[in-house]
């Protein structure tokens, strides 16, 4: 199936030569960490987890968000959705090996990372996290091979995928939490001890990555010929409304819960991430853009004549998306440790290199991504799926 | 087949090119050499016997790190009786000081490049000359 | 053909993953050998080692380093220049960094001038051992919180963790930061995290920590919280000690007169 990516128009090829080209200036960047060590980024003692982590706590999100078009169409036998689920499991795929990567990068001994595995331990989330991670990736390989070569035969997909599909949904949410679990279990960093960061998680990850997807099938139809057809956009359209809506609200209670009870340590990392602590407003301008484009998404989202045009939705998806990126891949992560656990306050700043590895990284993931997708839509041509 | 011709002389190329190495060092002589660790102190016993050690100390020195920074346990009985304490650097390294004519001998010619002197220290003779 | 191409690639990637877990099994190896290690007398032993600091004896003499070149010294910790790269076992720290929920506006002035000197808690019950992925950190029996730099993957979830800044992550070769490296402790390499380990390689030599040794005031006063007789207990009998963020419950054992 996968000869499918080999035959492809100038702008096929153009698009996989700059992500190549991308990509390599990106290993370029990680061969220097690998040989210097991860001083080349801007982490430091008092932040010790920054870009990296951040980027894989919101790909973790992309990745779960599969749901929910798989939900809908096995769950609730909602067809409109026909065509989207293998792009959903497909997103899911490319997001699960884009968070890997970023683990991986951020590792400081990356050779022994097998060690998680050589001594499983328990009572480590990050070791969950791993099983989880791994286990959602093999499920969304398995199931959509399995699905989509029924597909192509034109017969109906093997009886015992259909319980595993349903473990997949489970599963989704089991990565989002145990990724949440990660931060809101320990008592040094009260940012980001709250009950409602998993659920938070959620929710962001269900309004982000449906956009995500809802751009992707815009993009589709205006440069590959394929489309989904306008009722299951307008449906991603509704989902995305209530969890942007959802998740706004949570970000709200999380800030009257820090500055209704006013205790100091809460407060700080709200007053950082604001206003800025100690004249270090780094993250200042960023998180007004990312609240005000939040309102804006929400307007968008929930009137629904906006909503049901085209343009429009796809516009307020790359408001939800950036917001969401801001509020996830950049200040969530970095204001845990601002002021750090010793009362300093720390700048920190992502560094030329660090940037390159990353933008590498998701370079790798948008491959992955158009090679899977060509190959779908390839197929679909081939059986007259149009 | 088709274009049989091409594809047997594209095997050709690559069987030449994938061995090269062989072929290369055949040549040049370097195929009949052998490693020679050098003992400096014959007079001293080792805790076991060459040839054991030879093929086991890899998996020995695992072990003792781990008794030692795990177990908290630091003296070893060999098996003549004699105790040992268990540290590559004070108790290893203090007989085989030459570790460029010893250890990087067989670990050179084997092209393994193990950690352990990221971390702990050679001995003095041979940190000159060597990297 | 027996077997395509798929099938043919699905049974390598699977083999090779097999192969990777593979080695987890050569640990049996060790358990035989295992028996032939003997304990030695010399080695200072406790149920529960814990630490005391005098903060008013500390602050006689202004600018004193000792306990901190001492420990710094003996265990090749670098001196890097700049804060983000920073590697420090023990060190002093503003009253109110290291005791922000004891500090307030009118506090005794010397004590809310201290300048305390803080390292590792060795916690009761440590975080940053809950979280290590791979028991790389882990607390001994003795109570010392120890680490093993061998396996240690640098993910810094420990750092994270813990809420004293105690841990430090060498984000680069720390070699050629040290100016004297003493060949009897090694030094780490890039990509470990490291804290105070109680100078559990001294104790197990008859040793005792090497920045109580070196503390001419006698500041640091280091025993068996076990044992009622032991000279920190006597100090808790009879002096107002406080720890560091005990509400968290980690319970630290370093434990300072105030």
């Amino acid at each position: 199936m996968i000869e499918k990516a080999l035959i492809g128009g100038k702008r096929y090829w153009g698009w996989l030569a700059v992500l190549s080209v991308v990509i390599i200036l990106g290993l370029l960047a990680y061969l220097k960490q690998f040989n210097t060590g991860l001083a080349i980024t801007g982490l430091s003692r008092d932040v010790p987890w920054g870009f990296y982590i951040a980027q894989f706590t919101f790909l973790v999100g992309v990745a779960a968000s599969a749901v929910m078009v798989v939900l809908p169409y096995y769950l609730h036998n909602f067809k409109d959705f026909g065509k989207m689920t293998i792009l959903g499991e497909f997103l899911a795929i490319s997001s699960v090996i884009m968070c890997m990567l970023f683990i991986f990068v951020d590792m400081g001994n990356p050779i022994r990372i097998v060690n998680v595995f050589l001594h499983p331990t328990p009572h480590s989330l990050m070791f969950w996290d791993s099983v989880v991670l791994m286990g959602y990736l093999l499920l969304n390989v398995v199931i959509s091979q399995v699905t989509f070569n029924s597909e192509r035969k034109g017969i109906a997909p093997p009886k015992w995928i259909k319980p595993v599909i349903v473990l997949s949904i489970p599963w989704a949410v089991s990565i989002h939490t145990v990724t949440a679990f990660l931060y809101s279990g320990l008592a040094a960093r009260p940012f980001w001890l709250t009950a409602i960061l998993a659920p938070r998680f959620l929710a962001s990850a269900f309004a982000a990555g449906p956009a995500f997807l809802v751009i992707l099938c815009l993009v589709m139809k205006k440069f590959a010929n394929y489309d989904v057809g306008r009722e299951p956009l307008k449906k991603l359209g509704v989902i995305i409304a209530y969890a942007m809506s959802i998740n706004i609200f949570f970000v709200l209670l999380e800030l009257f819960t820090a500055l209704y009870s006013d205790i100091p340590e809460h407060m700080h990392h709200f007053e950082y991430l604001f206003f800025g602590l100690d004249g270090n407003d780094f993250l200042v301008p960023f998180m007004w853009t990312s609240e005000i484009l939040a309102v804006v998404s929400l307007v968008l989202l929930l009137v629904p004549k906006l909503r049901q045009n085209s343009t429009l939705l796809g516009l307020a998806c790359v408001t939800v998306i950036v917001s969401l990126w801001i509020d996830k891949g950049m200040g969530l992560v970095i204001t845990g440790f601002i002021p750090s656990t010793l009362g300093q306050v720390v700048k920190y700043v992502p560094t030329l290199p660090e940037l390159m590895i990353t933008i590498s990284i998701y370079a790798i993931g948008f491959l992955v991504l158009t090679v899977l997708y060509k190959v779908a839509i390839a197929v679909r041509e081939e059986i007259g799926y149009k | 087949m088709y274009d049989a011709g091409k594809v047997i002389t594209g095997i050709v190329i690559f069987l030449v090119l994938i061995t090269f190495p062989f072929w290369f060092n055949v040549a040049s002589g370097n195929a009949t050499y052998k490693p020679d660790p050098k003992i400096i102190t014959p007079n001293e016993q080792c805790m076991a016997d060459g040839e054991y050690m030879k093929r086991n100390h890899m998996d020995m020195l695992d072990e003792w790190r781990d008794l030692v920074v795990r177990e908290g346990q630091r003296t070893f009985v060999a098996p003549d009786g004699k105790t040992y304490e268990m540290s590559l650097s004070n108790t290893c390294m203090k007989c085989h000081s030459n570790k460029a004519d010893f250890c990087d001998q067989c670990h050179n010619y084997m092209a393994v490049y193990p950690y352990c002197w990221d971390c702990h220290i050679e001995p003095q003779e041979t940190t000159y000359g060597y990297k | 053909m027996g077997i395509n191409r798929r099938g043919f690639i699905k049974i390598a990637g699977l083999s090779t993953l097999a192969g990777l877990t593979g080695k987890a099994t050569l640990g049996v190896l060790a358990e035989e050998e295992a028996q032939q290690v003997v304990q030695t007398g010399e080695m200072l032993k406790a149920k529960r080692w814990a630490m005391v600091v005098d903060l008013h004896k500390c602050q006689q003499k202004k600018g004193c380093t000792a306990c901190i070149d001492a420990c710094h010294s003996v265990h090749n910790v670098p001196n890097f220049d700049n804060p983000k790269d920073e590697i420090k076992w023990i060190w002093k720290q503003d009253f109110e960094g290291a005791f922000p929920s004891q500090d307030h506006e009118f506090l005794k002035a010397d004590i809310r001038q201290s300048t305390p000197v803080v390292f590792c808690n060795h916690c009761d019950n440590p975080p940053c051992v809950r979280v290590c992925p791979t028991q790389s950190t882990w607390k001994r029996e003795d109570g010392i919180v120890m680490m093993d730099m061998h396996r240690c993957i640098g993910c810094r979830y420990c750092v994270v963790a813990c809420p004293y800044g105690s841990r430090s992550f060498n984000w680069r070769d720390p070699r050629p930061f040290i100016k004297e490296i003493d060949p009897d402790f090694p030094t780490r390499s890039r990509g470990v995290v490291e804290k105070c380990n109680f100078c559990a390689d001294r104790l197990a030599r008859g040793k005792i920590p090497a920045c109580v040794e070196a503390c001419e005031e006698k500041a640091l006063i280091f025993g068996d919280l076990e044992d009622p007789e032991s000279e920190v207990r006597e100090l808790l009998r009879n002096n107002i000690t406080i720890r560091r963020k005990p509400s968290l419950g980690t319970n630290p054992e370093i434990y300072y007169i105030v």
